[in-house]
């Protein structure tokens, strides 16, 4: 490649253009993303504006959705699900994120773990998990009737959803917010405070603005991740919770409807899309990869009316405390933050931590506490063909996808951090993307051209899908480090004698090892997890540990089900430590 | 909270009375006892690590004494919050706030006092004048070249007419050139409004030009606190004296000569004293082992004074208004002397000799 680079500009012309500049690095990337991604979730859109059996243009499906009371309630109902879902994840998480900022920062690492696992840990065992300790014969069921009280209802309801909805989603809203708040100059706080701002005042005027940032960007991927969710409210909602994601699945499964599926797709994603370009507006995207924030100008009286709201805040958070502090004290006080995200954490843990007993119960149901111990369900697990071939199957797939993923974004990745290029924003956007687009419009995108091309229900096919999915993930951990990394080094290397693959594989890559190494096990748990690509990708005997898993909770739940979360919570978990240790020693 | 304007300022603004802070088993600040009258312009100088940003911080309230008092106008100040104390402080890196503008900047402390909106308004314009940013109240921080977010710093302390104003190293993240000009500039701003001011650098050229007196700091306590001039001409210790300008230090110990008068013996020689500095020695201690502390301008070559030491020359520097000459002497030690006005250096490796008058120098034990 240096052979293009010594003579192309020499010759000039066409060849001057297509001289090889760094940008070329992403190419792979965009050649990918544009023949699994773009061109399969545009194909999906274009079906359904088409007639089925004449291929001519048509807004019947739309009409359908819209006339149909049984639709349309549904849309309605996912919006008011993720919207609610993101607004109790900033609520309970902001104050958390907060304290886990402040921390001191080896403190704050161990802290951020007790994020990380409920984080990486499998939507489909979190899930489980909830059924168990929220269902009749459950966990908090045993403790109310325990104590005489009846057994509320808390599954197969708006309650369930929510539980279930919030936990999965708050620590994404924490882990989104924290870097933000921790870039916070905390003098800003003191001097402030020297200015004559009373602790209340400070924060409302200026740590909480300065926040705002990771507070929205929090909220956009919140509320977008939860509109194409469809585990949690199929398996702790009722009826009344079905979201769209759950049509979009009957229409494809059983219907067999592509053109009506796709009008649904298309209105999810362009939710989604509205909520990116309303934050775009406001915050500019790129903040979204810790890039910092662009400051829009003036904004007159929008900005003065939100100044003055935090004004009003923070007089009532003046008030308050003067109310509270005779009863609390000074000392109560200043641990207030410590109690209440210890209890958030532990909401947060405490369900994975539930399984665990489950898995060695000794009964067939699900009773908390377990009736006797025993070894039985993990037999079960081990000694069938069924579990143990789905369990290899997603070490396969999930291995080949972290090699092929994080080749492909460790490229892109540094193509686009030494680019100055004009498309600089484009390809950057092009690479979160996958990460915006619900992954059930991806999935179903990926089905239809799989269909056609013969790639249903391989393993090839379930890495390419998991690839798309995989590399957002991937780009974002290397391009973190990438962004840190000293390019005069290589400019040394370069005058020492090392041409640009020398300097590549001697001096870059092992500089900006943590980020590829985080990548690799991002992506491999990524596909390790991955649900909604299978569900449709892979069939039959070729199931994954997902797949496996989510036929069985559809089916009947069993206590096998936990020996599996606890094998799929500790390869992950073991996963993760590894992920956290080499990153840490990379330092 | 507010000073009480009307009255005659009391002779002492901040009185710090055996104020003490330490971090585990590490002192930050020894007990220490400081005056500052209303008005003064009082820099806290020494090396990084000698306490002046610790006991900076526990004037302002952002760290809590181990012990001690500090007073403003003599009312009892230790306990009291940050944000109820009467303090302005100029950050060392500005820590103007990013997500407003510098009219908003510069408006924060009177919007948390509760001046009314008019007031405000004139008062920020009044302040932003005074820094002659007048044009560019409606700039983010960001968009100002660091001169300037300095001089915004420094208008959003004084417009608040703070009873003690306290500068962290304000100037440290500006060039040679840029900090001589805000030197000037805050010299301007202290003479315009009358403020006592604290500054905290470990430049001591900047300590010097702009001081009415310097505290200088080592080893988690004051060393010595005076003038300018004072500290400069009479430094009371050797750490004092190499701190502040260029000093040639010669350690040996105080005797008397056949003729009883004061000499100074070292193993490069014996030094004749004035018998002012010898009294002075004598009163001082007892045991004779003190250093005699020459600054470059009164040491000659090939003048006159009644001391001399003979060494090479091994460099020459040029340094614009002067030139200093770097001699080695036989006991391996280099003394620096600067060169007379109108004489040519002398060739590298020259023989010469150094004189100077019994009287110049300073003696510290």
């Amino acid at each position: 490649m240096s052979a293009v680079l010594l003579h192309g500009s020499a010759e000039g012309g066409l060849r001057q253009r297509l001289r090889f500049g760094p940008l070329w690095l992403a190419a792979p990337g965009i050649a990918f993303l544009a023949v699994f991604f773009l061109y399969p979730v545009l194909r999906l859109l274009g079906l359904s504006v088409q007639d089925a059996d004449t291929g001519a243009w048509t807004g019947e499906h739309y009409a359908r959705i819209v006339d149909t009371g049984v639709y349309f309630r549904v849309l309605m109902g996912t919006f008011r699900i993720a919207g609610l879902t993101a607004l109790f994840s900033l609520l309970l998480g902001y104050p958390l994120a907060y304290w886990l900022a402040q921390l001191p920062e080896r403190r704050r690492g161990t802290m951020v773990l007790a994020v990380m696992v409920p984080f990486w840990t499998s939507y489909l065992v979190k899930t489980f998990a909830w059924m168990v300790i929220l269902g009749r014969t459950g966990v908090i069921g045993g403790i109310l009737s325990a104590g005489g009280l009846p057994r509320p209802e808390m599954l197969h309801n708006e309650f369930g959803v929510m539980v279930g909805m919030v936990h999965a989603m708050l620590p994404l809203a924490v882990l989104t917010m924290l870097p933000v708040m921790t870039g916070i100059d905390r003098r800003l706080v003191q001097a402030a405070e020297t200015l004559g701002a009373a602790p209340g005042h400070a924060f409302w005027m200026v740590y909480f603005q300065l926040s705002l940032p990771g507070v929205a960007a929090a909220g956009l991927l919140t509320f977008i991740s939860s509109l194409g969710f469809f585990i949690v409210p199929a398996l702790l909602g009722g009826p009344q919770q079905t979201m769209l994601a759950q049509l979009i699945i009957i229409q494809i499964q059983e219907m067999l409807n592509w053109a009506f599926a796709g009008a649904l797709a298309t209105f999810m994603l362009t939710a989604a899309l509205v909520t990116c370009w309303v934050y775009d507006r406001v915050f500019g995207l790129s903040t979204l990869s810790g890039e910092g924030g662009r400051r829009k100008k003036g904004g007159g009286p929008l900005r003065k009316a939100g100044q003055g709201v935090l004004s009003v805040l923070a007089a009532a958070t003046a008030g308050a405390a003067r109310l509270t502090q005779p009863i609390l004290g000074e000392r109560g006080h200043g641990r207030l933050p410590a109690i209440y995200s210890t209890l958030v954490l532990v909401f947060l843990v405490a369900p994975a931590v539930v399984v665990v007993p489950i898995a060695f119960t000794s009964s067939p149901f699900l009773d908390f506490p377990p009736p006797g111990y025993s070894l039985k369900w993990f037999e079960v697990y081990f000694g069938s063909d069924l579990w143990l071939g789905a369990t290899l199957r997603s070490f396969g797939v999930a291995f080949a996808t972290a090699v092929l993923a994080t080749l492909v974004a460790g490229l892109a990745a540094l193509a686009l951090a030494r680019s100055t290029s004009r498309w600089r924003g484009a390809i950057f956007a092009l690479f979160l993307a996958p990460m915006i687009v619900p992954r059930i419009v991806i999935a179903v995108g990926l089905f239809y051209l799989f269909a056609q091309i013969g790639l249903v229900a391989t393993d090839l096919g379930l890495v390419i899908g998991h690839t798309v999915l995989a590399l957002p993930f991937a780009f974002v951990a290397i391009a973190a480090v990438v962004k840190g990394h000293d390019w005069r080094l290589d400019q040394a290397a370069a005058t020492l004698g090392a041409n640009r693959v020398q300097t590549l594989m001697r001096v870059t890559v092992p500089l900006i090892r943590g980020g590829l190494v985080a990548a690799f096990l991002f992506a491999f748990i990524t596909s390790f997890d991955e649900l909604t690509v299978a569900i449709f990708v892979s069939g039959g005997v070729k199931t994954t540990l997902p797949k496996q898993m989510w036929d069985d909770m559809i089916l009947q739940l069993n206590p096998t089900l936990a020996a599996v979360s606890v094998v799929v919570f500790v390869i992950v978990m073991a996963l993760l430590l590894i992920a956290e240790r080499l990153r840490r020693s990379g330092r | 909270m507010l000073p009480s304007h009307g009255t005659a300022p009391p002779a002492c603004k901040l009185l710090v009375d055996g104020l003490t802070k330490s971090y585990g088993t590490v002192v930050a600040l020894q007990p220490t006892r400081l005056e500052v009258p209303a008005g003064e312009f009082l820099t806290l100088l020494g090396p990084s690590g000698s306490g002046k940003t610790t006991l900076l911080q526990m004037i302002c309230g952002l760290v809590e004494p181990n012990g001690g008092r500090i007073l403003i106008d003599g009312r009892d100040e230790t306990r009291t919050p940050v944000h109820k104390r009467d303090i302005g402080l100029v950050f060392q890196h500005y820590a103007l706030f990013p997500h407003l503008t510098v009219a908003e900047n510069i408006g924060f402390p009177l919007r948390m006092r509760g001046v009314a909106a008019a007031d405000l308004d004139r008062r920020v314009r009044e302040a932003l004048d005074m820094v002659h940013l007048g044009h560019l109240g409606d700039r983010f921080p960001k968009e100002l070249s660091g001169g300037q977010q300095q001089r915004v710093a420094l208008a959003r302390c004084f417009v608040y007419q703070p009873s003690v104003i306290l500068m962290d190293e304000p100037l440290g993240a500006l060039d040679k050139k840029l900090r001589e000009h805000m030197q000037y500039e805050i010299k301007r701003l202290h003479r315009e409004t009358g403020a006592t001011i604290i500054y905290v650098t470990h430049d001591q050229e900047e300590a010097l030009a702009m001081s009415d007196r310097i505290c200088l700091m080592n080893h988690a306590r004051i060393e010595q606190i005076g003038t300018p001039h004072d500290i400069y001409a009479r430094p009371k210790t050797a750490f004092a004296a190499d701190f502040i300008g260029v000093s040639n230090i010669f350690r040996g110990t105080v005797q008397r000569d056949e003729g009883g008068r004061p000499i100074l013996v070292t193993g490069g020689g014996r030094f004749r004293l004035s018998p002012a500095i010898g009294a002075a020695a004598d009163a001082a201690d007892g045991q004779g082992e003190a250093s005699l502390i020459v600054r470059p301008e009164q040491l000659d070559l090939e003048g006159d004074g009644d001391n001399e030491v003979s060494g090479r020359v091994v460099d020459t520097v040029y340094a614009g208004s002067e030139t200093r000459v770097l001699v080695a002497l036989g006991d391996r030690s280099t003394i620096t002397v600067r060169l007379r006005r109108g004489m040519s250096p002398p060739p590298l490796g020259d023989q010469v000799a150094v004189r100077w008058r019994s009287d110049a120098g300073v003696l510290v034990s």
